[in-house]
């Protein structure tokens, strides 16, 4: 086996900016793929495959000529595409209906980071169709080439591997076609086939395998998720005099909260974890933890729609155990994607579940009667609406706050004034971004869909260089230096980026900010934030 | 070469009209017998087509959401962008296919290097002018062609037929819709052509169309004002076909039969093309499914059990580890 690349630093910004926008003069179909050190991860290890059951487990890397592929591989992925065009309508009409307009080609954040032609969604999914129509067409059967068709060969598949791992199926360019093709959808198809072959990547396959045997992506057993907020709590305590008391796995609770388990380990999304546990204190909420659905997010939903479901099934599983009357959801992007469009589906119905009713307003959930899962914002916005929450946003007056349009919770739920909401009523400086990059045109961070990988971070710094350019702009005009956002993939990928990009800004979740500007019931006067980093006015005291 | 090899195919396609009726006289076969087979392939494939794409489900809830969700009554959603019932969806569909909405919404980002890069976006909206301006052309000029099928015409076609020429420019009048049909194909051509990624992504089967909307288009416009063909056995011929009676009037210039030709062959071609667009966009499921799967559930025909990871295997494995955490058990 070829040794994996060593993770490589991506070239300088000054340097990865000099990007050639003009195609190069020979055919796509004839130009062969080439794995660019930094922009692409490392093929999964064998004991992740293993540990789910999954096909064709052994050593191997995108590197080697011979991926030991089964020698009737090509079968396995022609079968496999025939399989998903009866299945699916979307993809079979995204096979067929482009017209290549090329309205797509410029709204991909890899493209516009990277100006390698077959990062233009249109090709992206060209790579796909001209298979597609070389054996499910006729006349790509009889015309071949000219009808813009190709065979199926390794150097075919080892291309759709490469691209389709740089597509973080973020469905901007969906918004923009006059069809709706979704690029995500076909992203997805590739990503089974390659699953059919073991061909998943190690940063994706890793959590999964985490995530089925242990309850979430990061593979912290039941202990060390308590002892982990048990952290956070001792730093609230410290921070507002307060001791706040989760439970977790407990029977009969009315509510039962899921977050991604990236907000329980690793700031910045701790902080945010702090300001759900303050806010559930302050409400004196009903609700508890679960070790066993420890995880919100579900990078199955990056594997295969089948490993997908499995991860899912334990969060209404685990609804139905404890006996809980609902359940409330964190801030994440592509787990709100999932329970916003596919939970009920693959898992539900959650009949066993009540409608959810929030215990503090009274307000019903109406938009939520069937999943029965309601998200974070939905819940605070309404608490705010309703005078519940006493907030001192100058508290927050230390941070000049811009607000990140996750591309899930944009383009696959639609959640764009809650979180705007809670933000201005928690903080005093807010500042939006440039309006063709926010909500259902916001830019992807460069690094979903299980892309947060350290070796391919050249890549991640393109894909983020068109938000990380509008953030820089509201930092150049009016002084940002907080990146709000409701997703913990972001929280943890804005934060490298805007190391590389914009090194003077920050990033948070909304309940963070939340947390900071949240007056608790008998707490001491607050002289840190979170981050237990003083309070505006409160500087020399701190000394 | 894309571009070139299906402007081949179209010459050929007008030099076998012009052989087959001018050299060899074979009326019957290009006035009746391919028009007919050319709409019979156009219907039977268009709509096998279209039951091929039913057959296959919907599985998931897939819109793409481009507003504000429908949730706390206090805030404003967005209804067309992303509706939540039914209404807002014909909305949306609508606005999609009348005005192509989504087109609209096009953006050019553009990179520049002036102290740093900075990325700033245009809009830019040639492509939905154009693409608007050629589809419903296409559309009147479609209808306006009814006069050749009917009789007596009926009162629309007339209507459409006065205010398309309402310039009232020449004898016989010009009429807009063929004019603009021409120049929107032109520019859509020449953005392929010139426009450098468009024309990297291009495909011999997105020049074809093209040159056959030209041809057919300049071919008509031809006939009606330059040489002039004899429009009462024209009309004898088309409404023949369209009542099921053929005939084959003598004295109609070869030219009609060449844009005869050149529409059954895009007719034909039709099912097998990306030009199924058309049928297509109606059922594209980010487009016409309400946002509403947290209200009411969206059943997946194939849904099937999968292999799980249950509680009391997770129990099972972590039970002590869970005790002395002080996390409650099922099994002490």
């Amino acid at each position: 086996m070829a040794k994996p690349t060593k993770p490589t630093k991506p070239p300088k910004p000054e340097e990865l900016v000099k990007i050639d926008y003009n195609p190069p003069e020979k055919p796509w179909m004839e130009v062969p793929v080439e794995f660019k050190p930094g922009t692409f991860c490392y093929g999964t290890r064998p004991k992740y495959l293993e540990e789910i059951g999954f096909p064709n487990p052994r050593e191997w890397s995108p590197l080697d000529d011979d991926w030991k592929l089964p020698a009737d591989w090509k079968d396995t992925v022609l079968k496999g595409i025939g399989e998903r065009l009866k299945k699916n309508r979307a993809f079979h009409l995204f096979m067929d209906i482009c017209v290549r307009c090329g309205a797509c080609a410029d709204k991909c954040h890899f493209f516009i980071g990277s100006g390698d032609p077959k990062n233009m969604p249109v090709l992206r999914a060209e790579l796909m169709r001209s298979v597609y129509r070389k054996y499910f067409t006729t006349g790509g059967k009889l015309f071949g080439n000219l009808a813009g068709a190709r065979e199926l060969t390794s150097d075919v598949f080892k291309e759709w591997w490469y691209y389709y791992y740089q597509c973080t199926e973020c469905r901007r360019c969906s918004v923009f076609c006059p069809f709706g093709i979704d690029t995500a959808e076909i992203t997805m198809m590739a990503r089974e086939l390659f699953n059919l072959l073991g061909c998943n990547t190690d940063w994706i396959a890793g959590p999964v395998a985490n995530c089925y045997r242990k309850g979430n992506h990061l593979g912290l057993e039941p202990h060390t998720i308590t002892s982990n907020i048990e952290f956070l709590v001792d730093d609230i305590e410290e921070i507002t005099g307060i001791k706040v008391e989760p439970t977790f796995n407990r029977k009969g609770a009315e509510i039962l909260f899921v977050t991604p388990s990236g907000d329980l380990f690793g700031d910045p999304g701790t902080y945010t974890c702090m300001g759900y546990l303050m806010l559930f204190h302050e409400l004196g909420l009903d609700y508890t933890w679960s070790t066993y659905a420890s995880e919100g997010g579900n990078f199955g939903f990056f594997t295969s729609m089948e490993m997908a479901k499995r991860l899912n099934y334990k969060i209404y599983a685990e609804a139905k155990r404890l006996g809980v009357k609902w359940i409330l959801g964190g801030e994440c992007g592509h787990m709100w994607r999932v329970v916003h469009q596919y939970m009920d589906t693959w898992n539900g119905p959650a009949d066993f579940l009540e409608e959810p009713v929030s215990p503090i307003t009274g307000t019903k959930f109406e938009n939520a009667k069937t999943t029965k899962m309601v998200h974070i914002a939905e819940f605070t916005a309404d608490l705010i609406k309703h005078g519940k929450l006493k907030l001192d946003p100058s508290r927050n007056d230390h941070l000049k706050v811009t607000y990140h349009d996750s591309c899930n919770t944009s383009r696959g739920m639609g959640i764009l004034e809650e979180p705007r909401y809670i933000i201005n009523k928690s903080c005093n400086h807010f500042h939006e971004m440039h309006e063709d990059t926010i909500r259902e045109k916001t830019f992807c961070c460069g690094s979903g869909t299980g892309l947060n990988a350290g070796e391919n971070m050249e890549l991640r710094m393109r894909g983020g260089l068109a938000r990380a350019n509008a953030v820089q702009h509201v930092r150049d005009k009016n002084g940002v230096n907080m990146l709000a956002n409701i997703c913990a993939i972001d929280r943890a990928t804005l934060s490298t980026l805007m190391q590389y990009w914009v090194p003077d800004v920050g990033v948070s979740g909304i309940h963070e900010l939340l947390g900071n500007a949240l007056v608790m019931k008998g707490e001491k006067e607050r002289e840190t934030d979170l981050r237990l980093e003083p309070l505006p006015g409160k500087e020399d005291e701190d000394v | 070469m894309g571009a070139l090899l299906s402007f081949f195919v179209v010459i050929v396609l007008v030099l076998i009209a012009l052989a087959g009726v001018q050299g060899a006289g074979l009326y019957v076969l290009f006035g009746t017998i391919i028009p007919y087979a050319a709409v019979a392939t156009f219907i039977l494939g268009v709509i096998l087509r279209v039951i091929k794409w039913s057959r296959s489900p919907v599985p998931f809830h897939i819109p793409t959401t481009c507003g504000q969700e429908k949730s706390l009554p206090w805030i404003k959603y967005s209804k067309l962008e992303s509706p939540s019932g039914t209404l807002g969806v014909i909305g949306r569909m609508a606005l999609e296919v009348l005005l192509f909405r989504s087109l609209f919404r096009n953006l050019k980002p553009e990179l520049r290097d002036d102290d740093g890069p900075r990325l700033v976006y245009s809009s830019n909206q040639w492509l939905w002018l154009g693409g608007l301006a050629f589809h419903w052309s296409m559309l009147i000029v479609i209808l306006r062609h009814l006069r050749f099928f009917t009789q007596p015409v009926p009162f629309f076609v007339t209507i459409i037929d006065s205010l398309d020429g309402f310039l009232q420019i020449g004898a016989p009048h010009l009429l807009l819709t063929g004019v603009i049909l021409l120049l929107a194909v032109t520019y859509l051509f020449l953005r392929r052509l010139f426009n450098p990624p468009v024309r990297y992504i291009s495909l011999p089967s997105d020049y074809l169309p093209l040159f056959l909307i030209m041809g057919i288009a300049t071919t008509g416009i031809l006939m009606r004002y330059f040489f002039r063909v004899d429009i009462i056995h024209v009309k004898e011929l088309t409404l023949g076909l369209a009542t099921l009676n053929p005939e084959i009037p003598a004295g109609i210039g070869v030219i009609f039969y060449i844009h005869l030709f050149l529409i059954s062959s895009l007719f034909a071609y039709f099912p097998f093309s990306k030009l199924m667009h058309m049928g297509g966009v109606f059922l594209s499921p980010t487009r016409n499914l309400a946002n509403n799967s947290r209200i009411k559930r969206h059943v997946n025909p194939w849904n099937y059990p999968v292999k799980v990871h249950t509680y009391e295997e997770y129990e099972d494995e972590f039970r002590e580890k869970m005790k002395d955490a002080g996390i409650p058990v099922e099994k002490e």
